[in-house]
C-alpha cells in the first residue's frame, strides 16, 4: 500500500514526481502497468506498414475534421435536434457545471450515475454537484475505486493503475457496508458489480463522456468493455453527455478506422465489448432508453489551441493513451505527479490550454524527447515538436516562438538569470577571440570550479573544464605532427 | 448558452483554415483488405476468442439449442421480445412459466429486469468476421436493455448476416442513411481489467454471452 498522494496542482509537477520516484510500490505498479499495455499494443500492429497506412487514414480523417470544426458543429447540432437530442455549449467548467445543476434540479435528482469521462474530471463535475447537495457516483471499476477512497485518476484509460488489489481489498471493505476483506478479482468486482447496480436501478439521471461525434447522423459513439456506460446511458430517464467540441468527425464511415485505432492502442484490444452508437432519446412505442438525452459541448480552451495551426494538431487526440503508456518520463513518475487531469505527453500539450501554460510550464520539460510518444500515437500528433515549442514558448527566447500569441502565461518560465546567461552565451560563440580567451580561463582555473552547481550535482558529478581546450590540444597535435615530419624529412 | 455557442462558434470561424484539408478515402483503405473465404469459422472462431459460446445450429433446430442452454444454465426466467421472427421458437422451446415477453415499460418492468431475470434473448442484427462482434440494432420489441441487464445474454445470429468488418456492413446497409435510436456492436460479455490489470468477465453488463449461429447460408 502506498501512502503517497501527489499534489493536484501542475506547479508541484517536481516535488510530485520526487515523491513518487521514491516510492517503490508505485514505480512498480507504474512500470508493470506500462511494459504491459505497450506489449499488448505491440501485438496488435504486428505489421509496421499496415499501422502506417492506418495511422494515415486516422489522421486525415481528425484533420478534415478539424479544418471543417465550425461548419460539422453546426450540422451536428442540426442533426442531433433532428434526433430530439438537446445540445447546450459551454465556454469553461463553470458553464458546464451549470447546465448540469439546471438539468439535475428540473428533474429533481439528488444524485447520477457516471459512466467514464475525462472531461467530467476536466470540470471537477462530482465536486461542484456535491456542493448542490448532488451525489454523483463514478461506475466504471476503476474510477468507483478512487472515488471511494478519495483519489484521481493516473491513467486516462486505466485510472486505478496505481492501486493494488490489496489496496482495492482495504478500500472496499472499509467503504462499502456489508464487503468483507477478500482479495480475490473475481470477488472485489463482483462486490462493486452489486453496490453499483442498486445505483444503476434507481438513479434518475446518468452522465456519460463520448468518443466521436458523428456530424451527418447526429450520433454519440461510446466505447467501452465494462456495460456502465451502456447503462448510464440507458437505464436512468436523463442522460446528460459531456465532451469536447474537437470530437466531431464528418461521416459515421470515419467511425470504424478510428475505433480500431483506438483500441488497439490504448488496450491493446481488437475491439472492446461494446461499441455504443447513440441516436437520441426513447422515441414513441420504445419501452426503454432515456426520455430526455441532453449534449454539452465544452470549448474550456480548446479554441485557444484551434487558433494557431501548429497546436490545432493537438485536437486530433483521440485520447487512446498510448502516449503514456510509452513515455519513459510518465512510466517513472506515473500519472498522479503531472497534477493535471490528462497526465503524460499528450497532457503537456493540452493542459497549457486548459488552465495557461504559467502553471504547466514544467510540464514539457518532463520529456526526454525519445519520440516513443510521437511514433506511437494513432493520429499522427507530432507530440515531441510541439514539447519544443511549447518549451520555447515557455521561455520566448526566440523570435518564432512569439507567433504563439494565443497562449496564456507565455514566457514565465523564463528568468533574468537564464536569459543573461543564454545572452552571454550568444556573445562569446560569436566573437572568436573572447571566446579563445574564455576557454582559456576556464581550463587554467578549473581547479576553483564550484563543487555544488545547482540542479546537476544534486544526483550527478561536477561539471569541471578540461585541462587544455579542444583547440589547444589540436593545435598541440599538429605541432608535434609538423615536428615529426620535419625530423623525418631532414633524415631523409 | 445561445452566447457561448456564438462566441465559441465565431473563434473557431475566425481560425478555420480557408481551404478543408483533404477528405479520407475509406473505401480504398478497406478494398485492399484479404478476402476470406472461410468467414464463419473464422467468425466462430474469433467470438470464441472474446469468451462467448458459439452454438451452430440451423434454421429449424434453433428452438432445440435454446432449450438445450435454458436446461443447461438452469435458467429460472428468460426475458424476450414479442411479436419478432424469433418469438414463436422462443415459445415453443421455454415453458411459460420460464419466460417473460418485454411487454410494458421499464419504468414497469424494472424491478423485474434487475432483480429477477437471468436471461435476455434478442436477435442480432448481425455479426463481424475480423471481430466476433454482434451488430444489435434494439427496437420496440427487443429494448436496450434486454441485451444489457440480465446476467446471460442471448443472440441468434444468422451466417447469412456476417459482414468481413464494420465498415462493410455500415457499407451494404446504408447506416448512415438512418440510424435507430441505439445500435450496438457487442463483442463477449462485459469485463474489466482495472484490478492490477486482471481481466475478469461480468462487470456490469452480461456475465455470460451465448450465440446461437443458425446457417442459413453465406455471408454477404
Amino acid at each position: 500500500m502506498s501512502a503517497v498522494r501527489p499534489v493536484a496542482d501542475p506547479r508541484a509537477f517536481k516535488d510530485n514526481a520526487t515523491l513518487v520516484l521514491e516510492d517503490p510500490v508505485l514505480r512498480r505498479n507504474f512500470r508493470d502497468a506500462m511494459a504491459y499495455l505497450a506489449d499488448r499494443r505491440a501485438a496488435q500492429f504486428p505489421d509496421s506498414d499496415a499501422f502506417g497506412r492506418l495511422r494515415t487514414l486516422g489522421e486525415t480523417i481528425r484533420r478534415h475534421a478539424l479544418s471543417r470544426l465550425p461548419e460539422l458543429l453546426e450540422t451536428l447540432e442540426a442533426n442531433l435536434r433532428a434526433n430530439g437530442v438537446q445540445v447546450h455549449w459551454a465556454e469553461d467548467a463553470d458553464d458546464a457545471n451549470r447546465l448540469f445543476l439546471d438539468i439535475a434540479r428540473r428533474h429533481r435528482a439528488t444524485g447520477m450515475v457516471k459512466g467514464k469521462s475525462m472531461v467530467s474530471e476536466e470540470i471537477e463535475l462530482n465536486h461542484r454537484m456535491a456542493e448542490h447537495g448532488i451525489d454523483c457516483v463514478e461506475t466504471d471499476m476503476g474510477e468507483y475505486i478512487l472515488q471511494l477512497d478519495g483519489d484521481r485518476p493516473s491513467h486516462i484509460i486505466m485510472p486505478a493503475i496505481h492501486k493494488t488489489r490489496e489496496d482495492v481489498a482495504r478500500i472496499f471493505a472499509e467503504r462499502i457496508p456489508g464487503a468483507g476483506y477478500t482479495t480475490d478479482v473475481e470477488e472485489l468486482i463482483a462486490i462493486g458489480r452489486r453496490t453499483l447496480r442498486d445505483r444503476f436501478r434507481d438513479a434518475t439521471v446518468g452522465v456519460s463522456g463520448v468518443n466521436f461525434l458523428v456530424a451527418e447522423t447526429g450520433t454519440l459513439v461510446l466505447v467501452e468493455n465494462e456495460g456502465n456506460g451502456r447503462l448510464s446511458t440507458t437505464a436512468p430517464d436523463v442522460h446528460i453527455a459531456i465532451t469536447g467540441i474537437e470530437k466531431v468527425v464528418a461521416k459515421l464511415e470515419h467511425v470504424p478506422p478510428l475505433f480500431t485505432l483506438l483500441t488497439r492502442s490504448a488496450t491493446g484490444q481488437a475491439v472492446t465489448t461494446y461499441l455504443n452508437l447513440i441516436g437520441g432519446p426513447r422515441r414513441d412505442g420504445e419501452r426503454d432508453g432515456p426520455r430526455e438525452v441532453h449534449l454539452i459541448l465544452l470549448d474550456n480552451g480548446r479554441t485557444q489551441a484551434y487558433r494557431e495551426e501548429r497546436f490545432r494538431a493537438t485536437l486530433q487526440c483521440i485520447r487512446c493513451g498510448a502516449c503514456m503508456n510509452h513515455c519513459p518520463v510518465y512510466a517513472r513518475v506515473g500519472g498522479l505527479s503531472y497534477g493535471t487531469t490528462y497526465p503524460g505527453p499528450i497532457g503537456a500539450l493540452i493542459s497549457p490550454h486548459l488552465s495557461s501554460l504559467d502553471e504547466t510550464r514544467d510540464l514539457p520539460t518532463a520529456s526526454s524527447l525519445c519520440g516513443a510518444c510521437g511514433e506511437v500515437c494513432p493520429v499522427g500528433i507530432p507530440i515531441p515538436d510541439l514539447l519544443v515549442s511549447l518549451r520555447e514558448a515557455a521561455r520566448q527566447h526566440r523570435p518564432a516562438a512569439r507567433q504563439h500569441g494565443a497562449l496564456k502565461g507565455q514566457g514565465t518560465a523564463g528568468s533574468i538569470a537564464e536569459a543573461l546567461a543564454w545572452k552571454g552565451w550568444r556573445v562569446l560563440y560569436s566573437h572568436p577571440r573572447l571566446y579563445r580567451l574564455f576557454s582559456w580561463c576556464a581550463t587554467r582555473l578549473r581547479r576553483w570550479t564550484p563543487a555544488s552547481q545547482g540542479g546537476w550535482t544534486r544526483t550527478r558529478a561536477p561539471l569541471i573544464p578540461a585541462r587544455r581546450s579542444l583547440r589547444e590540444r589540436l593545435a598541440e597535435r599538429d605541432a608535434s605532427a609538423r615536428r615529426h615530419r620535419e625530423f623525418h624529412d631532414t633524415r631523409s | 448558452m445561445s452566447t457561448a455557442r456564438d462566441a465559441i462558434l465565431s473563434r473557431l470561424r475566425a481560425a478555420a483554415p480557408a481551404t478543408p484539408s483533404p477528405p479520407p478515402d475509406i473505401a480504398a483503405h478497406y478494398a485492399g483488405m484479404p478476402a476470406d473465404d472461410a468467414r464463419v469459422a473464422r467468425f466462430v472462431d474469433r467470438a470464441r476468442g472474446w469468451r462467448a459460446e458459439v452454438i451452430e445450429t440451423d434454421a429449424t433446430h434453433w428452438p432445440q439449442a435454446l432449450a438445450a442452454v435454458v436446461a443447461a444454465k438452469e435458467l429460472r426466467l428468460l426475458l424476450a421480445g414479442a411479436g419478432t421472427a424469433l418469438s414463436d421458437g422462443i415459445a415453443a422451446a421455454v415453458p411459460a412459466t420460464r419466460r417473460r415477453w418485454y411487454d410494458a415499460p421499464i419504468e414497469t418492468l424494472r424491478p423485474l429486469l434487475f432483480d429477477t431475470v437471468d436471461a435476455g434473448i434478442t436477435t442480432a442484427r448481425g455479426g463481424i468476421v475480423e471481430t466476433g462482434s454482434l451488430v444489435l440494432w434494439p427496437d420496440a420489441a427487443e429494448p436496450r436493455t434486454l441485451s444489457l441487464v440480465p446476467p446471460l445474454h442471448i443472440a441468434v445470429l444468422r451466417t447469412s448476416t456476417l459482414h468481413d468488418t464494420l465498415h462493410h456492413a455500415m457499407r451494404a446497409e446504408r447506416w448512415a442513411d438512418g440510424l435507430p435510436t441505439n445500435a450496438l456492436l457487442v463483442t463477449g460479455p462485459s469485463k474489466t481489467a482495472d484490478i492490477q490489470r486482471l481481466l475478469v468477465y461480468g462487470a456490469h453488463g452480461p456475465k455470460q454471452l451465448v450465440i446461437l449461429l443458425v446457417r442459413d447460408g453465406d455471408p454477404r
